[in-house]
């Protein structure tokens, strides 16, 4: 009768193993290598007793707080209470990602493309593939906690023991497990992939929401979060187990429901009924403008919050400033003091490079997007239709304009933002925000780029992902490393002046326009002309 | 005036010939067959129409205008159904179908709620949900409510089930009866017969027939069963008969249409019992272009 349920599941367990050996290796790869790095990278940037104290410091603020959670044992910030501090609320979310992702992979996906069809009408029990899923990736999370933790203590760093490094690692992984088994459950809930996951992710994106509330606030809040409970064994302090063993349990008996809803449930169905959709397109989907927008519209909300929390948090940190660069010799590298300006001005200047340059990313996201649409066949639907082939490209070109503008505006205001209410005396909106577009004619330099790419050698469009990442190199990193100019001066970011610190160089940024533009133009006549594939 | 005209249409892949020389007219209330293996270039013809590939020689007049340069007028008064439907997974049947008829402009309503029903669409589901038949569906349905004077077609049934077939071609004999011209491209030989007006076959990018489905068969060869009193006497030497199979007592084969008459003669001698003509199906027309050279019968058909 078991066999009903459980037959052949180590056969799948292998298979999967198989299907997902790469995938895996390389998740844990990145996993242990970042955490063994930083702990390394530890010890080189704070080497006195002093300078760990000075950066606890800097920690004891709510944004910070809300951003990387409760420091314990701020009072005596030994490398381990760092780690603990800094970096374990951050690697925790990551393998609830790598979870979520391996579990809605190997679950709801893989029923929706209808292979688990194929699989169930071979001898195969009812419930075998969910247990083969959970298997392997409960098997990847301990076998990550392992690693992680006999890693961290075999670096012999003073005060990181191997009791504490088996918990950092245990903590890892009993994350692991909870969302393992949360997104089994909407696995069985949804019925669709995009559903399992983006639920999980709410689960997720909550844990951290009211961790954060909590930490800074009302402790009990904190405790109602998976989150919380990793943070609430104070690794590397005090040491606690107990918040392990409540997350594994709870882990299990959410495995046990989802086994359950899983043997009671048809293939393909899901206890959350899809609601119909749409019988009628809205006014504003009827164009191609709208169809883009549309097709991108979650991604682009997804980056639009995620650009305005990545400025809000570097805001959160420029009231420290002072202190931060006192002490950080690497920052002291970065930025060499100029007469007549504050330091928060000059390190304005250089986050705005970094954030213009992020603002770009969905920016070339959604004017790649006509290439996806192409290669993918959907193209001729409107192609065929009474769209001239300037008016979608045209259309995907403003979108990408728009965003520019937007994501680049949120990420300038969520600096504004915290940076006002934490520095004393608060700052001036308008300074940030000019920093801020001065950058807008490189981003659309950017975006000539790619029309270029797109309109002449459509299948080279992603090797403008290359020139951005060459772009944040030598701009970001150009003064550290001591770059030539001229390496710098390749990218279009590297002409922008630095206001406030600079004077505005109304002819670069009247060049890069015009670049921009005639980019733009020639890439359109190049779509006209060409073939379209797919 | 041709509705739609290929002239010495050719198109390159880098060296290799897609299209070579590729001449097709469609007149205007006229079902246009077009056929072919996989591989033939039917699809690559029909993207040239559409103007989504740019012809390497040749060229194509639509409604008197060229197929390139001016797309986009041509395209309003032109419904396409590709083969392969790809729809947006996030998007529901009934969006995509608002957003197809509204890109090619004019919208009729009852039209689209009427061809829903014909065709059993749930035009409330995703897209992700839909199976093949079911996409094609969606986009037979745009195609359908809007009204085109030329209609492409690209395999449009392949996915369909028996009955939907049926109500396809209740649709495009109703757009045929209307004066609207269609260009349907298949693989179901019997629905082209019983559809076009004319057909032209294509293979290796060239079309090796094409003319309305009597003139073709007049060029082959006619299937005779006969039953005869007296065996009769080395009929395999008998001029333009060829394929010769005894079923029992009955004897089939196919004769060369111009010598069907001295054929006939011959065979009458033996006194004939049973005598059942049938004339070659597409089918027949079909494979024997396929089939290699040494078939090619003496009627010339190529």
């Amino acid at each position: 009768m078991a066999g009903q349920f459980t037959k052949n599941t180590g056969r799948l367990l292998r298979f999967l193993l198989r299907r997902d050996r790469l995938r895996i290796s390389v998740w844990m790869l990145s996993l242990v290598t970042v955490t063994l790095m930083i702990a390394i990278s530890f010890t080189d940037l704070y080497a006195t007793k002093a300078d760990r104290q000075a950066i606890a410091e800097t920690m004891l603020n709510p944004a910070m707080t809300a951003m990387v959670g409760k420091g314990y044992g701020l009072e005596d910030y030994t490398f381990g209470a760092m780690m603990a501090h800094q970096m374990l609320l951050f690697t925790a979310i990551t393998v609830a990602i790598m979870s979520i992702l391996l579990v809605a992979r190997h679950t709801r996906a893989d029923e929706e493309e209808g292979r688990i069809e194929m699989v169930r009408s071979l001898p195969t029990g009812r419930l075998s593939n969910l247990l083969a899923t959970l298997s392997v990736v409960f098997m990847t999370n301990f076998l990550l906690a392992l690693i992680i933790g006999f890693g961290l203590a075999s670096l012999g760093i003073e005060s990181m023991d191997l009791a504490g490094s088996l918990l950092y690692g245990a903590g890892l992984g009993a994350a692991g497990f909870f969302f393992t088994a949360i997104t089994a459950v909407f696995a069985q809930l949804s019925e669709n992939s995009r559903g399992v996951i983006g639920f999980s992710f709410f689960v997720l994106g909550t844990s951290y929401m009211l961790r954060a509330i909590g930490d800074v606030s009302s402790e009990a809040l904190s405790w109602v979060s998976p989150l919380g409970w990793i943070l609430g064994t104070q690794v590397y302090v005090n040491n606690y187990w107990w918040p392990i063993l409540l997350t594994v349990g709870v882990s299990f008996i959410l495995c046990i429901l989802a086994l359950y809803l899983n043997a009671i449930r048809d293939l393909d169905s899901g206890f959350l009924p899809a609601k119909p959709g749409k019988r009628r397109a809205s006014f504003f989907l009827q164009s191609p403008f709208g169809l883009i927008f549309r097709l991108q519209r979650t991604g682009l909300i997804a980056w639009a919050i995620g650009m305005f929390v990545i400025g809000a948090s570097y805001g959160s940190v420029l009231g420290d400033l002072d202190t931060f660069f006192e002490d950080v010799e690497m920052m002291k590298q970065m930025l060499t003091p100029v007469e007549g300006f504050s330091l928060t001005e000059q390190f304005i200047t250089m986050l705005m490079s970094v954030l213009a340059m992020m603002s770009t990313i969905p920016t070339l996201m959604a004017i790649l997007k006509l290439m996806g649409e192409e290669k993918k066949g959907r193209t001729e639907h409107l192609l065929s239709r009474a769209i001239s082939r300037t008016r979608l490209i045209g259309s995907s070109w403003v979108i990408a304009m728009l965003v520019s503008f937007g994501m680049l505006s949120l990420a300038a205001i969520g600096l504004w933002s915290l940076a006002t209410a934490s520095i004393d005396g608060g700052i001036d909106l308008g300074v940030v925000y000019r920093a801020a577009m001065v950058y807008l004619p490189a981003m659309w330099v950017m975006i000539g780029f790619t029309v270029l790419l797109i309109g002449l050698f459509p299948n080279g469009s992603s090797w403008i992902w290359g020139y951005l990442i060459y772009s944040f190199i030598v701009v970001y990193l150009g003064n550290l490393m001591q770059f030539p100019d001229w390496m710098s001066n390749l990218s279009p970011f590297g002409h922008v002046p630095q206001i406030p610190v600079e004077d505005m160089n109304i002819m670069a940024i009247f060049i890069l326009t015009v670049i921009a533009f005639a980019c733009t133009t020639i890439g359109f006549i190049g779509y006209q002309k060409r073939d379209i594939e797919g | 005036m041709p509705v739609l005209k290929t002239s010495n249409l050719t198109k390159k892949f880098g060296k290799f010939m897609a299209l070579d020389g590729v001449n097709i007219e469609v007149n205007e209330g006229e079902v246009y067959g077009f056929i072919g293996p996989n591989g033939a270039g039917k699809s690559t013809t029909i993207r040239i129409l559409l103007g989504i590939l740019k012809a390497t020689k040749g060229n194509v007049q639509i409604f008197g205008k060229d197929a390139w340069s001016e797309a986009v007028e041509i395209h309003k008064r032109i419904a396409y159904v590709p083969g392969d439907v790809n729809l947006w997974p996030n998007l529901t049947g009934g969006e995509v179908i608002d957003l197809f008829v509204k890109l090619r402009g004019g919208n009729n309503k009852n039209r689209r709620e009427e061809l829903i029903k014909r065709f059993e669409l749930d035009p409330t589901k995703k897209c992700r949900t839909y199976s093949k038949g079911n996409r094609q569906k969606v986009a037979l349905v745009a195609a359908f409510s809007s009204d085109a004077d030329l209609y492409i077609l690209d395999e449009p049934t392949s996915g369909l089930d028996p009955l939907m077939e049926q109500v396809f071609q209740s649709c495009i004999l109703e757009e045929k009866h209307a004066g609207k011209s269609v260009l349907l491209s298949s693989h179901i030989l019997s629905e082209v017969e019983r559809l076009c007006d004319r057909v032209g076959i294509i293979r290796q990018g060239e079309i090796i027939e094409s003319g309305s489905l009597s003139e073709m068969r007049h060029l082959t060869r006619t299937n005779l069963l006969v039953a005869t009193k007296q065996s009769i006497a080395s009929l395999d030497e008998v001029k333009g008969v060829h394929a010769i199979e005894e079923q029992g007592s009955e004897i089939s084969f196919q004769v060369d249409t111009e010598e069907l008459d001295a054929v006939i003669r011959y065979i009458s001698q033996f006194g004939i019992v049973k005598l059942e003509s049938a004339p070659p199906t597409l089918e027949d027309l079909f494979m024997r272009h396929y089939e290699g050279k040494s078939n090619i019968g003496a009627g010339g058909a190529v």
